[in-house]
């Protein structure tokens, strides 16, 4: 489904991913771990088409579609969604109505009919609970004084209303209290399917005992730096990034001489 | 970001007045000029009594005393008062008893105005009077109004037919030496709206005007009239649409309200005259003076003005609270693109005891535009236990356009209460990446922001006029991206 090749990106001059390479196909789940600052959002924000980061290598495909030439607001369309890391505040826009001047958008492209005001409310009824979104929630303004939880949660809830192929979530996990976590894990798991796919990106090893990753990569300066399994992640827990960053010191320390 | 940025900013330049175009319609226009000839051939034009010949002339002497005003924040352009014609009234002047009457003309008009007549009148609930040009053309769901003893009426019918309400009111609020632009729509005003509420009684519907300049060189001189007296209610919506013109026009209209005890005035206003073309050539300059007087106790008055056109607006929508309890509102949203400006706001002047007033003002820029608030709140020495509540936001789309605000207060009384909030801020580019992720695109973007932005104001209007000005604000802003 997403297929990265190479893939460099610059901000502001300053290259902060440094060759990417990575495989999602439709049904998996991956995740991203890495110490802050490694580039995991960057590589999030890259996906999801931010203008400020400057692409300067490689390729990234959806389904045989070239991701990279598409606006932002086109790879949502094709179905790339990104939960962000830090949601921002619009304030006065219902949350509802942007939803549903989202979704008109996504079916459009879709070839979709539009959905009946009625049709619509009964999927926002539907999706809520999938999720268990507060009703009362959904009919503020856009993450307006929305505690860090709920802001979250509305991350979650917005996937489930625009049915994304692919799914990257930004440390949705973390800001959530244990049982938000759970819920927002089961609701995860519920919007599981053939047909799409997920990429996590978390810090915490928790979030995995919910949602069983197919892999778990670390991104470390720039790079994946090492691919596994779910026992990968167990292993960060334990032990942390050092030795990871003492091994790889070691390597480079190798290759320049 | 950059290059987006620049394309959209280059979009939004290119962006032209969509309600562009001239209607072919024969007029009878008055020779360019102003001296108290003029003063007496609109009169006679208009058949009018000897008292209001007075006036007229009153406002014409006033003015050629007065200076420009000086004070507002921006140059004042130079107006040539000699090289504009101050009357036109479309030939065709009789009323039409129903619309396969109007001018067709005028018809294809309004459609692409989009308000058309046709569907006007059956938007249940709304009488509209249209002033097109000078002369009121068509006014519907009169007799219903009739039967409840409300007057809706142009100014100039009112003149004939009510002579005694409008000689008492007239002038009242707003004197003919209020400043320039009044006396001068004192000496020449064209024609306009009154209306009239009878005590106890609450007008069903939403009363409604389109204004709309047409013939070219011609100012408009609107003047409305607005009395509610005894415990009635009103709601007033006034739109107003210019064709395109490479010069600039000015418009000076005089809005007077009327608020009798226990009374209530709504007014509403979206303007969107012709705002000039991306280099300020052309365009509306719009010099408005509207004022309300709270006369009685427990009576009320607020304003609501959507302005999204002309190229300069100047108007301060004021209220002048008489009566004990008595209270105001100013609801504004300004916007400025291109290179548009507005200095508008208003003054409340809180005189009676335990008056109380609030101010909701948001303004936004994009492109070169200007924007400033100007707000002036008086607290009077018997306004006991008055409170003002002032808020005004100031929103910036791109970083060549200005905001500013200039909040007055004076209060001569220890026992009254002000508050005022300001903020000024910028359309984040987090923002409206924000909603691109979620598959919607820049335009429609920060068309929800904006729109998001002003809720608090656009909640004011009445339905049909909220969609409207959503509709407008999104349109004066396409392609701003900030
Ligand atoms: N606008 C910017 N200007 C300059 N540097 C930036 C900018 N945005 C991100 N960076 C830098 O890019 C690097 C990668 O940041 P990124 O947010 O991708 O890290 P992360 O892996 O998501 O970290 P965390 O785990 O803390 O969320 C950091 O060094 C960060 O300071
Ligand atoms: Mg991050």
């Amino acid at each position: 489904m997403l297929s990265i090749k190479n893939l460099h990106a610059n901000i502001e001059g300053k290259e902060i991913l440094k060759g990417i390479n990575l495989e999602v196909n439709a049904g998996e789940v991956h995740a991203i771990m890495g110490p802050n600052g490694s580039g995991k959002s960057s590589l999030a924000s890259v996906l999801a088409g931010r203008e400020n980061y400057e692409v300067t290598e490689g390729e990234v495909w959806l389904d045989g579609k070239n991701l990279l030439d598409m606006k932002p607001e086109e790879r949502a369309r094709e179905g790339v969604f990104l939960a962000f890391q830090y949601p921002v505040e619009i304030p006065g826009v219902s949350n509802i109505n942007f939803l549903r001047t989202a979704l008109s958008e996504i079916r459009i492209h879709r070839n979709l009919p539009p959905l009946s005001a009625k049709e619509f409310l009964k999927m926002t009824k539907e999706k809520q609970e999938l999720v268990e979104f507060e009703a009362k929630l959904a009919n503020r303004s856009l993450n307006q004084g929305f505690s860090g939880g709920e802001k979250k949660r509305n991350e979650v809830f917005q996937l489930a209303m625009l049915d994304p192929k692919l799914s990257i979530l930004d440390e949705t996990d973390s800001g959530l209290d244990i049982d938000a976590l759970r819920i927002v894990s089961n609701g995860i798991n519920k919007l599981r399917s053939a047909d799409n796919a997920f990429v996590l990106i978390t810090h915490y090893q928790r979030l995995l005992e919910y949602i069983v990753p197919d892999f778990v990569h670390v991104l470390y300066n720039g790079q994946i730096v090492r691919s596994g399994t779910k026992e990968l992640a167990l292993e960060l827990e334990e032990k942390g990034y050092d030795w990871l960053k003492e091994e790889l010191q070691g390597q480079e320390s190798i290759n320049t001489k | 970001m950059m290059e987006k940025d620049d394309m959209m900013l280059d979009e939004l330049a290119n962006k032209e007045y969509e309600f562009g175009f001239v209607t072919d319609i024969d007029m009878d226009i008055s020779e360019v000029g102003l001296n108290e000839d003029t003063v007496r051939f609109i009169s006679a034009k208009k058949n009018e009594p000897q008292w209001l010949l007075d006036w007229r002339m009153k406002g014409f002497k006033a003015f050629q005393k007065q200076e420009m005003p000086q004070w507002q924040n921006f140059k004042m352009p130079d107006i040539d008062f000699q090289s504009i014609s101050y009357y036109a009234a479309p030939k065709k002047q009789a009323k039409y008893a129903s619309l396969d009457e109007v001018d067709p003309e005028l018809l294809r008009t309004f459609e692409k105005l989009g308000i058309p007549m046709s569907e006007q009148k059956q938007l249940a609930g709304v009488a509209v009077d249209v002033v097109f040009d000078s002369v009121s053309v068509s006014t519907t769901y009169k007799e219903h109004l009739n039967e409840m003893g409300i007057i809706f009426c142009s100014i100039s019918e009112a003149v004939k037919n009510h002579p005694e309400l409008v000689q008492k009111y007239l002038g009242t609020v707003v004197p003919h030496t209020d400043n320039t632009f009044a006396s001068l729509n004192t000496a020449v005003f064209s024609d306009g709206s009154f209306v009239y509420i009878p005590k106890g009684v609450r007008c069903p519907m939403e009363l409604s005007t389109y204004f709309r300049i047409n013939a070219e060189n011609t100012g408009q001189f609107e003047r409305t009239l607005i009395i509610a007296d005894e415990d009635s209610y009103v709601s007033y919506l006034e739109g107003c649409t210019a064709p395109m013109r490479d010069e600039n026009q000015l418009h000076a209209a005089v809005v007077e309200l009327i608020a009798l005890k226990g009374a209530e005035i709504k007014y509403s206003t979206v303007q969107n005259w012709y705002p000039g073309d991306k280099d300020g050539k052309g365009g509306i300059f719009n010099f408005v003076t509207k004022r309300g007087a709270c006369r009685g106790d427990h009576s009320k008055i607020s304003w609501t003005q959507v302005e999204t056109g002309s190229a300069i607006t100047w108007k301060y929508p004021s209220l002048i609270l008489q009566g004990d309890h008595s209270s105001g509102e100013f609801y504004s949203v300004a916007v400025t693109n291109n290179m548009q400006i507005a200095d508008t706001g208003t003054k409340i002047h809180h005189i009676g005891a335990n008056t109380k007033s609030r101010i909701i003002s948001k303004g936004i820029s994009a492109g070169r535009g200007q924007n400033s608030y100007r707000g002036l709140v008086q607290m009077g020495s018997k306004a006991k236990n008055a409170r003002n509540f002032t808020q005004c936001d100031s929103l910036l789309i791109g970083d060549q356009c200005g905001a500013h605000t200039f909040p007055y207060i004076e209060s001569k009384n220890n026992t009254a209460t002000i508050e005022h909030e300001a903020t000024t801020s910028k359309i984040g580019e987090d923002q409206v990446f924000y909603l691109n992720q979620r598959g919607i695109d820049a335009e429609q973007a920060i068309a929800l922001i904006v729109n998001g932005y002003a809720k608090e104001v656009l909640n004011q209007l009445p339905m049909e006029f909220a969609v409207e000005a959503q509709k407008l604000l999104s349109l004066t802003l396409e392609g701003s991206v900030g």
